[in-house]
């Protein structure tokens, strides 16, 4: 509260918890709808004509095809990992479309030309297509609260394989920011595309970065030139909407000299009863002094409540502090997902670069969660800080697997982990995997963790005060996870609150 | 006559075999403070948490009915909203969540659960300066965690003004006075006493005389295993303390 009576924030974030508590149905997703879009759908399977046919759909340049290829020859002498603490059947991924993409959608891209159930997809979401808006003549619609952004963000829609709309493309190529899909930097920026991609994350780092190196089909790229700061938060909207199919996005961000940029991510899918894959790849670079702040709130179907149907999370996010004093940091909220298998690291390779990695994961019903994060540290001076908070309800495993590591010549690492855990009810589970590997006598190495339930106690001194008990556990959540809150962009705090809320229902009693 | 604030018929309660409560009676009108005296173990807080709805206990006979109604068919939540106050004896941690925080989630929940609208932040926060103010506390101390790292005093102060705040037909007071100087005593007690309307009912839970001089009770009742074995007005608490428990029977705890 400031002291002139104005709610802060975090007030007014705390009453939608409440209030959004008060209003849920159980056992409910609300981003369940599926749209009624025509799509052009590529029959499913994977062979080298698969990739050769999204390369074509695209009108991607001949050394983008050849690197495509390259990766999915690859991908065929690769097997599937098995160390993450999950279990799901076998996938085949010859079952599998591997493109969809809205029929009505072609070449460029201005609203007037993207099918109205599409947008009325998005309004449903609650993303603020501002220009929807401002061609509508409604100054300031889009600036509701309660939407997962607020006004100043710029959206890249990506609806299944394909990016349907990035708004605030003119405002933002006035400071030479680009912020587009992948596939038109492919196009317009080819210079970039080349130098960058596959460099943080190679083509042969694992199976699943591989199969989507062989098959991407959209994403975002952002670069952002020397000494510029982004003057709005960018983001993107990912959206699964056709059945059968995976979305195997990938994202390339690159922060030159002296820049910053804050980027969003969100994520959903409609209720279905099979399992679908998500195998995305992300790729941060940030060259001298550059700053890159990466945030998801990741709420893609997590399954019913007896485990049936749901994501598949496999992806790949890696940030590459390449420039001295550089910084990244990643800032994920996991609800969503039946399996989540994501470590976003970062390779501290510039003298004094600084990585960080916050996390709430949440997992209920039958979900499997195993995320972490990798710190390496190469350069002298660097700098890392962990925090992790699981919250494991239901039926459901939750793991923190985080790898800490100081290369020889990193003199003077430093890095603090703090895990915490806790549990609701006592059917799920929650464990911590910390490897942590120093071959440098400097190197200063922190690890904390703790595991928790909410206890009788704190649950009845709320309900006496007169929470009910969903109530109380919402606020006794909100306030574990009060530390990494903190970290989120503005316009993902209200929406993340909401999200802890109805992550956790039915989760007590 | 009026209907009782508070009224207990025959109450016994246990916990796994043990029976704690046996056999309470006890009606409080409108306005009065009643305190209950006892040694430790003879049941005082036991009947201060079945009152408040904790699960731990299971009722075996009697009723409780609160501005009539029973409140053995509602929630602890649900009882919070038909006007009981429970003020903890031990005031437990919420860790990450600002007091401001919790007052508010605990103000509005009472008042949708009533049919109420939720206060508007500035008319909330009038209430909280207000609620406040008496008690000494400020707005550093708001926007702590609740209860975590608050001293002895602090917590006693937070208790009370969430009293103040949610502004129950019915106060239980358990122990307030425990871990208390005679400084932070004073400031609770003018505190506590600044809610006596003469609607508002309080039943004061204690072992030593020492409060019952800054909250002065209408009536003043001995607990011993598990019942009420005498009651009187305020002289009752200065024989006690000249004589001890002693004479009440029971085991020492």
């Amino acid at each position: 509260m400031t002291d002139y009576g104005i709610p802060t924030l975090k007030e007014e974030i705390d009453r939608e918890t409440v209030e959004q508590v008060l209003a849920l149905d159980v056992d409910k997703y609300k981003y369940g709808f599926e749209s009624d879009i025509e799509s052009d759908v590529a029959p499913v399977g994977l062979t080298e004509d698969t990739v050769r046919m999204i390369s074509a759909k695209k009108d991607e340049p001949q050394w983008m095809l050849d690197w495509r290829l390259e990766a999915f020859r690859r991908w065929q002498t690769m097997e599937e990992p098995n160390w993450a603490k999950v279990h799901y059947p076998k996938i085949d991924f010859q079952a599998i479309s591997y493109y969809s993409a809205p029929k009505s959608f072609k070449g460029p891209k201005s609203l007037d030309e993207v099918d109205p159930e599409l947008l009325a997809t998005y309004a449903k979401l609650g993303i603020p297509l501002k220009e929807q808006a401002i061609l509508a003549g409604v100054e300031g619609a889009a600036e509701s609260v309660g939407t997962p952004f607020g006004a100043n963000v710029a959206v890249d829609a990506v609806f299944d394989s394909v990016s349907v709309v990035t708004t605030f493309r003119e405002e933002l190529a006035k400071q030479g920011i680009i912020f587009c899909s992948i596939s038109e930097a492919v196009r317009e920026h080819p210079e970039l595309v080349q130098q960058y991609l596959g460099t943080v994350v190679p083509v042969t780092d694992n199976y699943y970065a591989t199969l989507n190196s062989a098959v991407f089909t959209d994403g975002s790229f952002v670069y952002i030139p020397k000494g510029v700061r982004c003057p709005m938060e960018l983001s993107t909207y990912f959206r699964i909407n056709e059945k059968k199919t995976g979305q195997f996005e990938r994202t390339l961000i690159i922060a030159d000299d002296d820049s910053y940029v804050s980027y969003l991510e969100g994520c959903t899918a409609p209720m279905r009863d099979e399992h679908q894959l998500h195998a995305a790849v992300v790729e941060l670079v940030a060259l001298d002094n550059a700053e890159i702040k990466y945030s998801t709130v990741q709420n893609w179907y997590p399954g019913d409540k007896n485990g049936k149907g749901g994501i598949y999370n496999f992806v790949t996010k890696r940030g590459d502090c390449r420039g001295v004093n550089s910084h990244i940091s990643w800032t994920q909220v996991e609800t969503g997902s039946a399996i989540t298998w994501k470590y976003p690291s970062c390779i501290l390779r510039g003298d004094g670069s600084r990585g960080e990695f916050y996390s709430i994961a949440i997992s209920n019903g039958y979900q499997q969660v195993d995320s972490g994060t990798k710190m390496i540290h190469l350069g002298k001076n660097t700098s890392s800080r962990i925090i992790s908070k699981g919250i494991a309800a239901g039926f459901s495993d939750n793991t923190y697997r985080g790898q800490v590591s100081a290369h020889a010549k990193a003199k003077n690492a430093r890095n603090f982990t703090q895990c915490d855990s806790l549990l609701i009810g006592d059917k799920c589970g929650a464990h911590t995997v910390p490897y942590i590997e120093s071959r440098n006598g400097t190197a200063v190495f922190e690890h904390e963790a703790t595991t928790s339930k909410i206890s009788d106690d704190q649950m009845f001194y709320c309900q006496a005060r007169g929470l009910s008990e969903e109530e109380a556990v919402a606020l006794i959540v909100n306030g574990f996870v009060r530390d990494v809150l903190q970290h989120l962009p503005m316009e993902f705090m209200v929406e993340t609150q909401k999200l802890i809320s109805i992550s956790l229902e039915g989760s007590v009693g | 006559m009026t209907t009782p604030v508070l009224e207990i018929r025959n109450l016994h309660a246990r916990i796994e075999d043990r029976e704690i409560l046996k056999g309470v009676n006890l009606i409080i009108p409108p306005g009065e403070v009643h305190a209950i005296m006892g040694r430790n173990g003879s049941g005082k807080s036991t009947l201060s948490y079945v009152l408040a709805g904790k699960e731990d206990y299971e009722i075996t006979e009697g009723e409780v009915l609160l501005n009539g109604k029973n409140i053995f068919e509602m929630g602890a939540d649900e009882r919070a909203a038909a006007g009981l106050f429970l003020a903890f004896q031990y005031p437990i941690e919420i860790p990450g969540v600002a007091t401001m925080t919790f007052l508010k989630a605990a103000l509005n929940a009472q008042r949708k659960a009533r049919g109420e609208d939720e206060l508007k932040t500035p008319e909330f926060m009038r209430l909280v300066k207000e609620a406040g103010a008496q008690l000494n506390v400020d707005s550093d101390m708001l926007r702590r965690p609740l209860n975590v790292g608050f001293s002895g005093g602090e917590k006693k102060r937070a208790e009370i003004m969430q009293m103040a705040l949610l502004k129950p037909s019915l106060a239980v007071l358990d122990e307030t006075d425990s871990g208390l100087d005679i400084d932070a005593l004073q400031v609770v007690s003018k505190g506590v006493n600044s809610l006596r309307d003469g609607q508002r009912s309080m039943l004061v839970i204690t072992h030593y005389q020492r409060l019952l001089n800054h909250i002065v009770p209408d009536v003043v009742h001995v607990f011993s295993d598990g019942r009420i074995v005498e009651s009187g007005d305020k002289s009752l608490a200065l024989k006690l303390e000249a004589e001890g428990y002693a004479n009440y029977g029971g085991e020492a705890a």
